[in-house]
């Protein structure tokens, strides 16, 4: 079972818009003010990356429910340059020493699962999820 | 275990709402670091004072408990802060251990066997600053009387200098000639340097080759410091000066090579600028410092004079070395 709505990312404000999005579903299926927080954080973390580095893409947010447990998904998905060394992106200290944020590390650490896909010139997929415990 | 976490804050905290004192807070700070070594994060720790606060004085104004989600909000990127900075503690722990392995294979890599030669005493030591070493003491002893040395030191320190003194290893075994002259040692080493090694690297180096019969020392050097001679009977140091390019600078380069005479109770220093470059507070260490605490040993085993060289110098830096330090004293008995 899946329900999913997305928001479209243009503008910074539409980061704003994103977090609302994942905000309501993550409080609708119970998770607490910690979490939330958590959640919104990654969503802030993702879009803002669409919106630096690709120009556009997509934020979409996903119920799920596996084994009887509820999650969210997060998805990012953009058709901007990709990213050269994913390695690279995925190191400690690469994108907090330049005070960019948590970076892409930080997501990982904010969710419970991380998928990344990215081929130059053609886009960035990213999906991460957290379960309700 | 949330739970009873979130229960034992709550106890200490209503402790300390009760009576505001320091005992109070001195309870509260200990159980912070039970939360620390439990990697709890701030952001938790927060929304546990929240709630903690709910059950105490559940009528609070409704501001309050937005604050207190506003606060969480806050904390989130503390909290990943924390913990990028665990996991760069952790990965600065797996690159201690690889080089502390490194530096043992580099001790091994590197180990030469001292010659033993009629008439020559041979005092030597080479202590790295960082776990690496960019100095380099190489024996070639092959019987016949003769022992050639290098002493060598690769501009820069750790890792990348102690890579590239391997090769100046492999250099010298290939050779393994204990009868070869400087000139053509550090024209080969030069060759071989200049073709592996980029740009940015270069190596100082020098070389001698003592004939025991003689007690004649001929020496060379690839931009190295100079090398010293104590004469006995007069009781006087010279500097060993002879000319040659740093080796990697230039294929073509060649080498000069002179030689000296060795008399009883005289000794050759050879060192590398860890040695001379030592600072003190009031100013560099030169070459008259080093002199006068080879005189005062002057009448003892090459080992022990080397050995106590190294100490002062340390002594004087307060125990602080500014480079490899690498020193070796022939001494004629």
């Amino acid at each position: 079972m899946s329900n999913q709505s997305s928001v479209e990312i243009q503008t910074e404000w539409d980061i704003v818009a994103a977090r609302q999005l994942g905000r309501n579903v993550a409080k609708e299926l119970g998770f607490g003010t910690v979490d939330q927080a958590r959640i919104t954080t990654a969503i802030s973390e993702l879009a803002r990356n669409i919106y630096l580095y690709a120009g556009q893409g997509r934020i979409e947010i996903q119920r799920l429910t596996e084994n009887g447990i509820n999650g969210i998904l997060i998805i990012a998905a953009d058709n901007g340059p990709g990213i050269p060394d994913i390695r690279k992106v995925m190191e400690d200290g690469f994108s907090t020493s330049g005070g960019l944020g948590a970076g892409l590390p930080g997501v990982k650490r904010l969710m419970d699962d991380f998928k990344i896909e990215t081929t130059l010139g053609e886009g960035t997929d990213i999906r991460a999820t957290k379960w309700l415990r | 275990m949330v739970q009873k976490i979130g229960s034992q804050y709550k106890e200490i905290l209503n402790q300390y709402m009760q009576r505001q004192s320091e005992q109070n807070l001195y309870v509260g700070q200990n159980f912070s670091r039970q939360l620390i070594s439990e990697n709890t994060s701030p952001e938790d720790v927060i929304s546990m004072h929240k709630a903690a606060m709910q059950e105490l004085y559940e009528d609070m104004p409704e501001t309050v408990w937005h604050s207190f989600d506003f606060l969480i909000e806050m904390m989130i990127n503390y909290g990943l802060a924390l913990q990028e900075r665990q996991s760069l503690l952790q990965k600065q722990e797996e690159l201690r251990v690889e080089m502390d392995l490194a530096a043992n294979v580099q001790e091994t890599l590197l180990s030469t066997t001292m010659p033993s030669l009629d008439g020559l005493d041979i005092g030597l030591l080479s202590v790295p600053l960082r776990k690496m070493n960019g100095d380099y003491i190489y024996f070639i002893s092959g019987g016949e009387g003769h022992a050639g040395i290098a002493v060598a030191d690769v501009i820069g320190k750790g890792l990348p200098a102690a890579l590239c003194m391997s090769m100046v290893k492999f250099g010298m075994d290939s050779l393994n000639d204990s009868t070869a002259f400087p000139s053509e040692v550090l024209s080969t080493i030069n060759r071989i340097v200049e073709k592996s090694v980029d740009d940015f690297m270069f190596v100082s180096m020098f070389y001698g080759r003592y004939e025991a019969e003689t007690g004649v020392l001929t020496y060379g050097s690839a931009g190295h410091e100079p090398a010293m001679i104590y004469r006995a009977e007069t009781g006087e140091f010279e500097e060993l000066t002879v000319k040659g390019l740093l080796l990697g600078v230039s294929p073509m380069a060649s080498y000069e090579e002179k030689e000296v005479k060795l008399d009883k109770n005289d000794m050759v220093v050879i060192m590398t600028d860890g040695v001379t470059e030592g600072r003190t507070a009031e100013g560099f260490i030169d070459r008259q410092v080093i002199n006068e605490l080879i005189l005062r040993k002057k009448d003892e085993s090459a080992q022990t004079i080397v050995q106590f060289v190294y100490d002062e110098l340390v002594r004087m830096q307060n125990a602080e070395l500014s480079d490899d330090f690498t020193l070796v004293i022939y001494k004629k008995v």
